[in-house]
Formats: structure tokens, C-alpha cells, sequence
């Protein structure tokens, strides 16, 4: 394996500015939508559903929806953004005849698309803050398991964008991988109310462990399970960057 | 010493062998041009050396370096101008250069300088804010050869450089490689236009299937390989029989494609009275004879 360099960083930079020229398109959407998201089924459906243990059902939701939008964020940036600068605008192609090389465009990539989960968690718990959601000081520390969910989901996307045919089969990955973490991985219920095995497979899903460790932050209730749960994301950045690092040289190099 | 060197290059592709054992030396300060045809492997070749793909087998040695062990340092010192048009959309025409300088980590002020320097000689300056989308495909060359100049390359490697432009752009962006020669600029141009070869090229390379056929001065292909006259009867007006009888009664070598004759007469003399019209052998008689002219898909 070939060195990285901070090289990545000048990749980041150009998303970044990217980001800031189109950001009321691209930042709007990301910030809208959680906020529906709160209201309907927070405060809406929250009305019917009543307690889940001590807590409201909107602020049990709150911690889930900002890591479960945080996924978002690095999915689509490192899917359909990084599809979009490979395939049609060559942006790798171009960025491959400078000095930075496959390594420094994975890793910008990635960590951009994790910057936007950083950027999305920041902002939907200012969001959950002004809603009177936040009681923990521990809070604040969710927007850095946001970016840390960012690397691997980052990774996970742009791993399967180095492999996918053609830009439609992202359908596959959202349908049938996105969507049902989204739904089952314990942002809107809590896991316990499955059986216990079913339980137990839902930590499959990148998205659990995330969605556990938020919500423990969120109330700065702290149990062993939560340091599991660290252990796990990391555990899944790792091996989706490397991963990818060998399916994206291959694709861009050949 | 070679400022370029290839040894025993080659490069394949599952089946297909695109770059087939090339040998090459380019020197230091000189235009150095690759012709050949469609899928004859040039752009396999300067995907290579510009280390965007990885060879096959070979050794690539550029300014005394070997690519596969520095190919950053290697790339830090190259301007590529590549044959589709990659400038990031995402960003506005002075943004473009800029971020190629960051690229090549090139400090701010300096970067804002050549940036506004490369808009000045491309003709770009009302543009500097342009969107990409708005720029003419002439414009979207220009600065695309500009943005190959951003690091102050000491070798440019440019794929069909003026490809899709009009005469004016055209005759502009030759002078601008001119001007890069003048400075010692180091110069590898791919292309199919054999007046840009004849007019820029100290030396070509002539390449088909994978395979450097000759390298020489274009003079002195064309001294070479043809008479130093080109005459062509046009078979819509005449009859083919009679002219084909009497050309190989008189033994004068020809080819025939498209409804015209080329005859290459070894004197002036050798003509007289035939239908047709004499011209001076070029670089693309040339091309033609070392590549065949039937049509490669």
C-alpha cells in the first residue's frame, strides 16, 4: 500500500468550496428535512405514542434522527457526488495527472462526506436544542459520532460506488440497505421491542451502534454496551477504507 | 540524457495488447509528437507516463526518475492536457486554475498570479467568473490547456490538443506551444492533425497497432518514405482503366482509395500528359503509407 499525504486535504478543500458555492441547494434539503421529520413524528405521532420509558417520545426520537440524517449526508455525498465527479465530470481523472494520487482522492472523499455528517449532526442538535430536547452537556459530543459515522458510512458508499455499474444501481443500495437501517436500526423505536434474536441481528447494521451511542450521549446516561458500540464503527471505517482504497484504484487506474 | 525514456513499454488489456513493447527517448526541450490512429495506443501510452495507469511490463524513466517509485515528485513536474475535457464543472473558470494549484500545492499569492497570468495569454479575462457550462468549446480548451500550465511544467503532455477548435484558436494555441519550446519546455503532442505535427514537431513517432513503426524529423519522413511529388487524378473525370493502365505502363507506384489516385512519379518527367494535378508530398502521404487507410473501428 502506497503512502497517504495530507495531500486528501486539498481534495477536501475543492468539496468544500464546492459546497459553499451551491450550499442553499445543497445545505437547505439536509437541514429541512430532519425538521419535518421531528415534527411528525416527534411531535405529531409523539402525541399518540406517548412515553418510551421516562422519556417523551420526541426527545427519545431526536438523537436517533440526527445520526440517522448524518448517514444521509455521507451516503449521498459519497455515492452520488463521488459518481457524479468520477463518471460524468472526470474531477478524478483530472485531480490522478496532479501529485495526489488514488489514496489522497479516497481519503478526501471520505472525510468530506463525513465533514457533512459533522455539519448535519452540529445542526439538527442546535436544532433539538432550540426545540427544548437537549438536557445533557454530553450532547455536545454528538456531532463528533456523527463524523466518526461519517467515515464509515463515507467509506461504505464510496466503496460501493468504485463498484458499481452504472449510476441506477444505487437504488439497490439505498432500497435495500439505506432505507431498513433507517427504519429498523433503532432510530425511531427502541430495539427492545423486537424478539431477542432479532435484536441481536439488527447490530449487523452500521446504523445501530451509531443510533446507540447518540442516544446514550443524549441523556449522558452511560452504560459499558456504548464503548461496544465505538469499537464497532471503528471497526467498520476501517475495514470499508481499505477496502475501498484497492476497489477505487482499480476502477480509476486501469 | 533523455529527459523521457521508455523501456520495452507495454500495456494490456485483458485481450488487447494497446502498447505493444515502446521504446522511446524524447530530449530535453524538444516537441516530440506521437501520430497514429485511432486505437493505435497513444493514449494508452500517455496515460502511463502521466502514471494515471499502470503498465503492463517496461520501465518508465522521466528526468532520470523511475515513475513507479516517484510519481508524485514525477507528476509535480508534468502539465497534462488531456483529450476529454475535465475541467470541474462544480467551479467557476478562476477557481478551476486555482484548484489545480492547490494541487499541486502551490502557495496562494503565487496561484492568483498565474492564475490571472494563464486567463491573460488563454484570452480568458472576461470569463475569470464564468461558470463552466457557458464557456464555447473553444474556450473550454483553452482553458484546459491553461490549467495544464499552472504549475509551470518543464514538461507538457498534451492529447489532441487542438482538437474541435476553430483556425483562429487553433493558430493561437500553436503559438502558444511555441512559445513554451522557446522557454525549454519540454513538449509530447498526440495528434492526428499532420499539419500540427509538420509545424511544431522537431521529431515524430509514427505508432499503429501498439508499435513505434519510425521516428524521425517530418522532413525527413517525408524525404524518406515519398517522392517528393504527390500526383492526384481525381476518377470522377477521367476513366479508371486508362489511367491505371498507362500509370503501371510507365511503372509509377500508386494507391487508390475514396475515388482518387495518388501516384507517386520518381521525377517530374514521369507525369507528362496524364490527367491530374501534381502537389508536394506531405506529412500525411506519409501517415497513409506507414498505417494503411483503411478505417480502424
Amino acid at each position: 500500500m502506497r503512502m497517504f499525504s495530507w495531500r486528501f486535504f486539498r481534495l477536501w478543500q475543492r468539496n468544500r468550496d464546492v459546497f459553499f458555492r451551491l450550499w442553499h441547494s445543497e445545505g437547505a434539503g439536509a437541514i429541512i428535512e430532519p425538521v419535518l421529520v421531528l415534527l411528525a413524528f416527534g411531535m405529531g405521532m409523539g402525541a399518540l405514542v406517548g412515553d418510551v420509558g421516562d422519556q417523551k417520545y420526541i426527545e427519545f426520537l431526536a438523537p436517533g434522527i440526527i445520526v440517522a440524517y448524518a448517514m444521509f449526508s455521507a451516503t449521498f455525498e459519497c455515492t452520488y457526488g463521488s459518481y457524479f465527479r468520477m463518471e460524468h465530470h472526470y474531477t478524478f481523472d483530472a485531480i490522478l495527472a496532479t501529485p495526489l494520487n488514488v489514496e489522497d482522492i479516497t481519503a478526501g472523499e471520505i472525510f468530506w462526506g463525513a465533514s457533512r455528517s459533522f455539519f448535519t449532526g452540529c445542526v439538527i442538535l442546535a436544532i433539538a436544542a432550540i426545540f427544548q430536547l437537549v438536557h445533557s452537556p454530553w450532547a455536545l459530543l454528538i456531532p463528533l459520532v456523527a463524523g466518526l459515522a461519517g467515515v464509515m458510512f463515507g467509506a461504505i458508499a464510496l466503496f460501493v460506488t468504485s463498484i458499481v455499474p452504472a449510476i441506477y444501481t444505487f437504488n439497490f443500495y439505498f432500497t435495500l440497505v439505506i432505507t431498513p437501517m433507517f427504519l429498523l436500526a433503532g432510530v425511531f423505536f427502541p430495539l427492545t421491542e423486537f424478539p431477542e434474536i432479532v435484536q441481536k441481528l439488527t447490530w449487523i447494521a452500521p446504523l445501530t451502534p451509531v443510533a446507540h451511542l447518540s442516544r446514550g450521549l443524549f441523556v449522558g446516561d452511560f452504560q459499558w454496551s456504548m464503548l461496544m458500540a465505538l469499537g464497532i464503527i471503528i471497526a467498520w471505517a476501517v475495514v470499508f477504507f481499505g477496502i475501498t482504497l484497492v476497489t477505487l484504484r482499480r476502477r480509476l487506474t486501469t | 540524457m533523455a529527459i523521457i525514456k521508455t523501456i520495452n513499454l507495454i500495456k494490456k488489456f485483458k485481450e488487447l495488447t494497446a502498447v505493444d513493447n515502446i521504446s522511446l527517448e524524447i530530449e530535453e526541450g524538444e516537441c516530440f509528437g506521437l501520430l497514429g490512429p485511432n486505437g493505435a495506443g497513444k493514449t494508452s501510452l500517455i496515460r502511463m507516463l502521466t502514471a494515471v495507469s499502470p503498465s503492463s511490463g517496461g520501465e518508465i524513466w522521466i528526468m532520470g526518475k523511475d515513475l513507479k517509485k516517484h510519481p508524485r515528485e514525477i507528476k509535480a513536474i508534468l502539465g497534462v492536457v488531456p483529450q476529454t475535457d475535465n475541467l470541474d464543472e462544480d467551479l467557476t473558470v478562476i477557481q478551476n486554475l486555482r484548484t489545480f494549484a492547490r494541487y499541486f500545492a502551490i502557495s496562494q499569492e503565487i496561484a492568483n498570479q498565474r492564475s490571472l497570468e494563464i486567463l491573460h495569454t488563454m484570452r480568458l479575462e472576461e470569463k475569470r467568473d464564468a461558470a463552466i457550462d457557458e464557456l464555447s468549446g473553444g474556450m473550454k480548451r483553452r482553458l484546459l490547456i491553461g490549467r495544464g500550465m499552472i504549475n509551470d511544467p518543464k514538461i507538457v503532455i498534451l492529447d489532441e490538443p487542438s482538437v474541435g477548435l476553430d483556425p483562429q484558436a487553433r493558430y493561437m494555441v500553436w503559438q502558444r506551444l511555441r512559445e513554451l519550446k522557446s522557454q525549454g519546455v519540454t513538449q509530447l503532442l498526440c495528434t492526428q492533425n499532420m499539419e500540427e505535427a509538420a509545424r511544431l514537431c522537431d521529431r515524430v513517432a509514427i505508432i499503429n497497432q501498439g508499435r513505434i513503426i519510425d521516428i524521425d524529423t517530418p522532413q525527413g519522413l517525408v524525404n524518406r518514405y515519398m517522392s517528393r511529388q504527390v500526383w492526384e487524378i481525381d476518377l470522377l473525370s477521367v476513366e479508371r482503366e486508362k489511367v491505371v493502365n498507362e500509370l503501371e505502363s510507365r511503372q509509377i507506384d500508386y494507391e487508390e482509395f475514396s475515388g482518387i489516385i495518388h501516384a507517386f512519379p520518381k521525377d517530374d518527367q514521369a507525369t507528362e500528359g496524364l490527367p491530374g494535378t501534381a502537389r508536394a508530398a506531405t506529412l500525411e502521404d506519409v501517415f497513409f503509407k506507414l498505417t494503411g487507410r483503411s478505417l480502424v473501428e
